[in-house]
Formats: structure tokens, sequence, C-alpha cells
């Protein structure tokens, strides 16, 4: 008898879709924290990401203008730059920056909104959020909102019309995982647009938690480069990112908390 | 006639009243990927050479760093 040879390759996953762009990963990384550039790019090779976030800080004057910069590590015609607001804390100064960004990269104007409201906890300042939204959606850009967990906001967000939907799934750079599965459930069930965990992921299975729920994507920074290997661990989200994926795709079994079911025949067993 | 402007939040004379494409090229920058506001105002790359910058201008010039 010849041997059996299978190929079966998981079934397809649909497209992610935002903004208008297709995108065959589903997780997003930051690009702080790393110990120097050379690590930033290893790790974000290794992650498999395509939509890689940055900051918008003023130059160092003084500074040896050769030195290498971040996006000469990170090429724009490779990866999707998305510049963030991390560090702003009223709508004006957050508009002012995506604006500034916008003009650093040629016009492009997929942005990461965010409205810090507390230094200590960096929870978002939501009407300011909300109002840097407007003002940014009316200005032309496609706006991903990094938000409270609140499903009530974030259908005020979606109704503005941000391209995706980010609640925090706890604090920002905390590394404390998925508090509250069951307000991102509620998010994820209503909302139409892509909705992504941005903030709290502290290892690989929280995010094929974020993923099992049915978020669309994840978007990490610290829990890759604070670990003790960012590089091996970049390429343990992009698993995690993909299998928690499959996983909700496939549809779990029933939960049955009282009731052991056997895997093996019980006919057959020797006397 | 030195200039005084501010830039990035620090006083700063120019020589004279460059244009920005001056200033930009004084420090390295020409042909890197910066953005520059003047007086909280962006100004395009294509008019780098034919924006003046005088007096009192508060300048400020970012490029994208590392950040999550």
């Amino acid at each position: 008898m010849g041997k059996i040879e299978t190929h079966v390759a998981a079934p397809l996953d649909t497209p992610f879709t935002m903004g208008g762009e297709t995108f065959r990963s589903r997780l997003l990384v930051g690009t702080g924290k790393y110990r120097d550039f050379g690590q930033t790019r290893d790790a974000i090779e290794a992650s498999g990401a395509q939509i890689v976030t940055v900051a918008i800080r003023r130059t160092n004057i003084g500074q040896d203008p050769d030195q290498p910069s971040l996006l000469d590590v990170l090429d724009p015609q490779r990866y999707t730059i998305l510049p963030n607001t991390a560090g702003c804390y009223s709508a004006f100064e957050a508009v002012r920056t995506l604006r500034l960004a916008r003009e650093l990269l040629d016009g492009h104007n997929l942005v990461k909104l965010e409205v810090l409201g507390s230094q200590a906890t960096l929870f978002p300042n939501m009407p300011e959020t909300l109002m840097a939204a407007k003002q940014l959606v009316a200005d032309g850009f496609r706006v991903m909102v990094y938000c409270s967990d609140d499903p009530v906001q974030a259908r005020m967000l979606e109704d503005i019309g941000c391209v995706a939907i980010m609640p925090l799934a706890s604090l920002i750079g905390s590394g404390m995982g998925i508090l509250n599965p069951w307000n991102l459930r509620i998010i994820i069930d209503e909302a139409q647009v892509p909705v992504i965990v941005d903030a709290g992921v502290g290892t690989a299975s929280d995010a094929a938690i974020a993923m099992e729920l049915g978020c669309d994507g994840v978007l990490m920074n610290t829990a890759i480069a604070m670990a003790g290997d960012p590089v091996r661990m970049a390429a343990a989200m992009g698993q995690a990112v993909s299998a928690g994926r499959n996983a909700f795709l496939a549809g779990r079994m029933p939960k049955k908390p009282y009731e052991a079911s056997a895997s093996s025949p019980t006919e057959g067993l020797l006397d | 006639m030195n200039v005084p402007i501010s830039l990035n939040g620090q006083p700063r004379e120019l020589p004279a009243p460059w244009h920005i494409a001056d200033l930009v090229a004084d420090l390295g920058f020409t042909g890197k990927r910066v953005a520059v506001e003047v007086n909280g105002e962006i100004v395009p790359k294509s008019r780098y050479g034919s924006t003046g910058l005088v007096a009192d201008d508060r300048v400020e010039i970012v490029i994208a760093v590392g950040g999550g």
C-alpha cells in the first residue's frame, strides 16, 4: 500500500480591508522602545506586519543630520507607515501633528489618532478624540482611532467616519492582556468597520484571544519591544494573530463544563 | 541684519532673511523626510524655495521617530 500524502492548507481568509486598502497581515506594530534601528527592523520583519506606526517629533537640532532615521530603516514603499499622535492631549495638537505627518509622508492619509487624557493611565480623552476625528475626517484623512472600550463611543467614532475602531484591551504598555472581553465583543458585534485591539497585549496568547473574540487585527509595540528576545516574540505574535484568526473562523467547540466526552471508542476494550 | 526666529521652540538668529530652503539646507535636512510648519501653517516642500522667513517666525521641523 502506498503512503497517503495529504496537503491540506488552511482555508483562505477573507481579505483584511481597511480604508479602501487590503492587507495580508492582521498584526500591526509600533516602532518604539527597541534597542536600536537594527532590532526595530528585524523584529518588524519577523512579525510579518505590513502596517507600522511611527510617532512625529521635533527634529533634534544640532544632532548629526547624516545619522540614519527611522524611515531610512522602514521603507515607506514596503510598509504602510501609520503616523500616530502619541503624546497629544488635545484635539488641536493631534490634528496639527497629523497634518505635519501627511506632509512628511507625501500625502499619505491613513493615520492613527489618539488623544490622551491621563499621564498616569494613558486613557484616551474621548470628547477630544471625537472632536479630532471629526476634523480629520472632514480634512480627508482615513482615521484609525484609539479609544476606550465603550461601545457607545465606538459607535460614535464609526458614525463620524473612522475607518477602524481601536479600543484598548488594558492600559498602554501594561502587558495586562484582554481585561474586558465582553465589551470588546459588543464593539465587534456592532461595528461595520474593522475593530483592532490597540494596547494591553502582553504575550502571544493575549493576541490569540483578541483574534478569537473576532477582532480584525491587533496593534502592539511594548509586548514585542520589551520581550526578552524581541525578534522571536515578533514571530510569535505573527503566529498568534494568525492562529487566533483561524480559530475564530473555524468556530470553537461548545464548552461543556460538567460533561466529559471520551475521544476514544468505548467498544473493543480488553477485558 | 540678523533675523531672530524660533526654531523648534528655541531662539535662533538667521544671518539674513532666508527662505525655508536655506534653513533646511543649513541644518543638513535637504532631501530628508522632514515636514515644516511656520506660524502654525504647513509649508509644502514645493514652497521651501519661495517661502521667506521674517523676524519672530515660529518654525517647527518634525521627523518620524519610533513610537507606538
